[in-house]
């Protein structure tokens, strides 16, 4: 990996989502990012106050609103802000990495690591690493789209006919909501028509 | 009267518990009931369709049943591994409840069938049942009895699972999903649910979806399972409540497996244990984390 950025292979750009902590990673991605490092610009941080803050709920919610990986980083063993917090998560997450994978989650798709503060290169590799991982694996839209699936027992399913209710159209109903008040009130443009003309 | 009879009714007519919770014939099989009336001792049971955890409501969330007083409470040897999880995390103290345990020889899935122990009928938790008799209780009542014929165990069905690919696994518990109507029977019948207010009850912020879609119920059944790592004592009680037929069971299994490979931990009746989540060691193993 090294220095070079990593280069698209598809026209697919995963969507990483990086939960890391305060103290320790989020300073080091700060670092790498003074330091002017190049690294991929798929991953979007979310802070947070230690690795211990770090609920599976997280995760679960990034996977559903679409993201194609994750990033769980922190401090590393002995070195946590808060004595313990990154202790107790790696037991957690112990857990939780093996139960995703024993219901169909690939774990490629979630990278943890620790990067402390002055490890700036550590995270341009983490997040390169895991871009590139992530892109060959393809989209993740399994879990998004599980929403999707008809109940059994629903009308879908057992073949009710569902009747069609014709969607309304945008276009006229905003004109017509638009047209009137336009003329309705004083003789003087409305803004927006006004600065879009001229 | 049988010894359990007798007993309940004599801890009932001295006054040391106001109530016993226990099992009772009924049309539909055996069946879980409160006991308040020493008179009413001689309708307790036990034999193998007396399948429930009673344990389940010494759980501080069944306020009703603690408004009937002090209890004893019937249980098996597997029941107090989840009465001990439950002193574990302090939900009570020991000398609020009376355990009057009873040796037991196994029992069948299905507490309104006739009892028969089969290798088809045995529940998957008696398969190498270490607690037969249990240790933990104040009295222990019953015979000594044989012990159950050996079903599959549920670490077989998790196996076959493994053995998939992430895709295939993903697929399998989608179509059980798919199934869940979140009424949270499981929830409910579960001894170690103590939470006062559950995550999936919270709403602001709405962690997990309320709605009974496979994406909401996926990640209730994952968080749910992940709650109760080195928690379950795999009782069974939540798959058999659950009306829609989930295999909740292998999900528990496997975590409970890998509590069990990662953190050296079985559910046991040894109230000194320490739980193994709120728990750590410097060195447990991070092989995953780079």
């Amino acid at each position: 990996m090294g220095r070079e950025m990593s280069e698209p292979t598809t026209d697919f750009e995963p969507r990483i989502t990086a939960f890391v902590c305060n103290w320790c990673t989020y300073t080091g991605a700060d670092l790498a990012g003074t330091s002017r490092m190049h690294m991929a610009s798929n991953v979007r941080i979310i802070r947070l106050p230690c690795t211990g803050r770090i609920d599976a709920l997280f995760v679960i919610k990034a996977l559903e609103h679409g993201a194609d990986g994750i990033i769980v980083s922190g401090c590393h063993p002995a070195d946590c802000h808060y004595t313990a917090g990154n202790y107790h998560a790696r037991r957690r997450f112990i857990v939780f990495r093996e139960l995703m994978n024993f219901m169909g989650i690939n774990p490629d798709r979630i990278t943890f690591s620790w990067v402390s503060a002055g490890e700036g290169g550590k995270w341009r590799d983490v997040v390169n690493e895991t871009v590139t991982r992530v892109r060959a694996l393809g989209p993740f839209d399994a879990y998004h789209e599980l929403a999707e699936r008809p109940s059994p027992g629903s009308a879908v399913e057992i073949g009710v006919p569902i009747p069609e209710v014709p969607e309304p159209s945008r276009s006229t109903a905003s004109e017509d909501a638009s047209s009137p008040s336009a003329a309705g009130e004083d003789a003087s443009p409305a803004p927006t028509s006004a600065g879009g003309e001229s | 009267m049988t010894e359990l009879q007798d007993l309940a009714h004599k801890l009932l007519d001295e006054g040391t518990v106001q109530v016993v919770i226990g099992w009772e014939d009924s049309r539909r099989g055996a069946r879980p009931v409160t006991i308040t009336d020493a008179e009413d001792a001689s309708r307790l049971i036990f034999d193998s369709r007396c399948v429930h955890n009673l344990a389940t409501y010494l759980n501080p969330r069944r306020s009703q049943v603690r408004a009937l007083g002090k209890p004893a409470v019937v249980v098996k040897g597997c029941d107090t591994k989840a009465v001990a999880a439950l002193l574990r995390e302090s939900q009570f103290e020991r000398d609020e409840v009376v355990l009057i345990g009873v040796r037991c020889g196994g029992v069948v899935k299905d507490p309104t069938s006739d009892g028969v122990l089969t290798e088809e009928t045995t529940a998957p938790r008696c398969v190498a049942c270490d607690v037969r008799e249990p240790r933990l209780a104040d009295y222990i009542v019953g015979e000594a009895q044989p012990e159950p014929p050996q079903n599959t165990s549920l670490d077989d069905m998790v196996a076959k699972l493994d053995a998939m690919t992430p895709d295939e696994r993903l697929e399998f518990w989608t179509a059980q999903m798919e199934k869940c109507t979140r009424c949270y029977a499981c929830r409910q019948a579960c001894a170690i649910c103590t939470c006062d207010r559950c995550v999936v009850d919270k709403t602001v912020p709405q962690w997990i979806e309320r709605a009974p879609h496979a994406r909401g119920n996926f990640s209730w059944h994952l968080i749910r399972a992940l709650h109760h790592a080195g928690r379950c004592v795999e009782c069974g009680e939540c798959e058999r409540a659950c009306p829609a037929g989930i295999p909740l069971m292998l999900l528990n299994r496997k975590v409970q497996q890998i509590v069990a490979e990662s953190f050296d931990f079985t559910a046991t009746d040894d109230l000194d244990a320490v739980q193994p989540i709120g728990d750590f060691l410097a060195d447990d193993h991070e092989d995953f984390i780079v």
